[in-house]
């Protein structure tokens, strides 16, 4: 209870932790770190090989890494193809 | 009368809600509702009771139905199927639904899990027909006219694939002379057909749009519930028939990347979540058609888990819906502050389905992707991981994202209904427990588990693989890259038949207008010719008002008969 009225002070306020710009920077460079930590991890781990390439050095974080943003790419170009107005079926019937 | 109830009792969990969606009709209406979330309840019990088992022989002609098998496999899916009605019908209590839909939603249930407990082909169809006729009514039950229409195209789609099932299943009958419903493999006869059927049903490539085209029409509770059970009847479907059809691997590789991209750009976030929902139907497709028990155990505990935080993520996002009246990317922002509960809960959906360890995805999505690599399929185990990647972006950073955290719009709204909070808490505790303790949903698979999920090479790859692909969305946040949510609609494959054969009409018509003018023109021409040359051959000295003799008639007579014959065997 005590906490919602806390929650609506800081409402009528419109302050709240995520409008504070360098609480989103904390979190960005939260991330960075956990990132770089698991990045060294692979040096401190038994890899369990399911193929060959899967053990190179770092393999499933530069995956990840690279391969997501070829699909945020990928799907910028798809939208330019795809997109149309929001009553585009609309509009025939 | 004993004699009916001993072959009947126990009697099939999915009749007893279907006999308890007409009984909600005649309950007063605070009864109904909470009747409605009893009854499933009640029937889990129940499910637990049994041990496993035919029940329900019943002798049909020279045939025997078995309307209740309960085996590792059915018992399965039926309970995830009645928590997910549990679940549906509570988190229904926040919202305005009437008798109708609330019956509907009981029988949409019944028919699923009355399906998933039948021996037979001919029970199953009877069921999933049941199922695909009262789903529709919460889609209408929105009462727009886009509801309607999208119901239609939905349920065309629904009773077309039941055509098909029928089709395959009488082909099949009258090559074998078997109505059991078990393994059957594209070489049985009827096979492809059946395959057809339940691949419609859970939306393979070309012909899933009925899915994105139709659920986020339905309304708030509705999509909720139209997310349990259909597609996930298909796939239990699929794993009891098809296990071990290599093509499912390909078309599953399909269904788990391509839906990806449309979940990235997509603006209605109920409809970002449908997409969404065909990724990981994907990843099951792809382990039934590994076959392996380890690919199945994925499969099956992979639907398990996806059912509670799929319904999770559409319970939150309905719950935006309710107070804002809106679930476009681009109308929503910065919600966590009046809906932080809502947030939370959502956050945990998120979390869950992108496999965070801990979390239930974690436990049950790798066992495909490790059954994949078992078997050397390392092109397929890239897709999946790139999938894996994907559901990150469109389920647990989207979602949350744009709706709770992106940039303030102004809804100042209270949080959601308390029904749907409690919904959404026991689906969001189920998914941390389960991903915290899998040992009694693995005991539960339908083969003997002999897979450990947390390994730190596991636990460490799966966080790498994660957080990168978060990375990733960062840095192209940051130098905005990262497509902003716009306005708009993306086509899909509905393109074909919403506007695609409406073209081809339109044209078609236009050419064959000025083909029927010249037709037309030509005739009226011939006509006219004929009458004036009439008139001619018939004036005083024409010949044909002369006065023939009978031999010639007989001739003339003879020789059309001649003709028409010749013309008609020609």
């Amino acid at each position: 209870m005590k906490n919602n009225v806390q929650e609506n002070d800081k409402m009528k306020e419109g302050l709240h932790w995520f409008d504070n710009k360098r609480n989103i920077k904390r979190i960005i460079y939260a991330l960075y770190v956990i990132c770089a930590a698991l990045f060294l991890a692979e040096f401190f781990y038994h890899k369990h090989a399911v193929f060959s390439f899967d053990t190179w050095f770092g393999f499933y974080a530069i995956y990840g890494f690279i391969m997501c943003v070829g699909l945020v790419i990928g799907a910028k170009v798809i939208r330019h193809l795809l997109i149309r107005r929001e009553n585009y079926y609309d509009s025939s019937s | 009368m004993t004699a009916v109830a001993e072959i009947l009792l126990p009697l099939n969990p999915g009749i007893w809600l279907i006999v308890g969606a007409l009984i909600a009709v005649l309950l007063p209406q605070t009864l109904s509702r909470w009747f409605a979330v009893i009854l499933p309840v009640f029937l889990i019990a129940f499910l637990f009771s049994l041990n496993l088992d035919n029940y329900g022989t019943i002798s049909f002609f020279d045939y025997s139905l078995e309307t209740f098998r309960l085996d590792a496999l059915s018992r399965v899916f039926g309970l995830i199927f009645l928590i997910a009605s549990a679940l549906g019908n509570l988190y229904a209590l926040g919202d305005d639904v009437d008798k109708l839909q609330r019956s509907a939603a009981l029988a949409y249930a019944g028919g699923a899990i009355a399906a998933v407990f039948a021996g037979d082909m001919i029970t199953l169809f009877i069921f999933f027909e049941v199922a695909a006729v009262a789903s529709v009514f919460l889609i209408w039950a929105r009462r727009t006219e886009r509801a309607f229409a999208a119901g239609m195209r939905y349920l065309i789609f629904q009773i077309g694939a039941g055509v098909i099932l029928l089709a395959g299943l009488l082909i099949h009958f009258s090559v074998t002379g078997s109505i059991v419903f078990d393994k059957l493999g594209l070489e049985a006869p009827g096979g492809i057909l059946i395959l057809i059927a339940f691949g419609i049903k859970s939306a393979f490539p070309l012909v899933h749009n009925w899915l994105q085209d139709a659920y986020p029409e339905a309304t708030i509770s509705g999509t909720v519930i139209l997310s349990g059970f259909t597609t996930k009847l298909a796939i239990y479907a699929l794993a009891r028939s098809y296990a071990g059809t290599e093509i499912l691997i390909w078309i599953g590789a399909v269904m788990a990347i391509f839906p990806i991209f449309y979940a990235i750009i997509e603006n209605d976030l109920r409809r970002v979540l449908t997409y969404s929902l065909n990724n990981q139907l994907g990843f099951m497709v792809v382990g039934i058609g590994i076959g392996t028990e380890m690919a199945l155990n994925g499969t099956v505990s992979h639907a398990f888990v996806h059912i509670l935080y799929k319904a999770l993520l559409l319970m939150s996002m309905g719950a935006v819906l309710l107070r804002t009246g809106t679930c476009n990317g681009t109308e929503l922002g910065g919600l966590v502050k009046t809906m932080p509960w809502t947030a939370a809960f959502c956050i945990v959906g998120a979390a869950s389905a992108s496999a965070f360890p801990l979390f239930s995805g974690f436990i049950s999505k790798s066992m495909i992707i490790t059954a994949a690599g078992e078997q050397g399929y390392w092109i397929i185990w890239l897709i999946l991981l790139f999938a894996s990647a994907g559901v990150l972006y469109h389920s647990g950073i989207r979602i949350p994202y744009f709706a709770f955290f992106s940039e303030d719009k102004g809804h100042r709204v209270k949080e959601a209904p308390w029904p749907m909070l409690v919904a959404m808490g026991a689906a969001a505790f189920l998914c941390i427990i389960i991903g915290v303790f899998p040992a009694p949903l693995y005991a539960m698979l339908p083969f003997s588990v002999d897979y450990v999920p947390y390994t730190a090479y596991h636990v460490i790859n799966q966080l790498q693989l994660l957080m990168f692909a978060a990375l990733a969305f960062t840095v192209l946040k940051l130098i905005k890259i990262y497509p902003s949510d716009t306005r708009g609609i993306n086509l899909d494959t509905d393109w074909v038949y919403r506007k695609g054969l409406m073209t081809l009409i339109i044209y078609s018509n236009r050419y064959l207008n000025t083909g029927y003018r010249v037709v037309c023109d030509g005739a009226v021409g011939i006509i006219s010719e004929v009458i004036n040359s009439a008139k001619q051959l018939g004036n005083n000295d024409g010949i044909l008002s002369r006065t023939p003799a009978l031999g010639s008639s007989i001739a003339w007579i003879s020789g059309l008969l001649l003709l028409v014959l010749l013309l008609r065997f020609a």
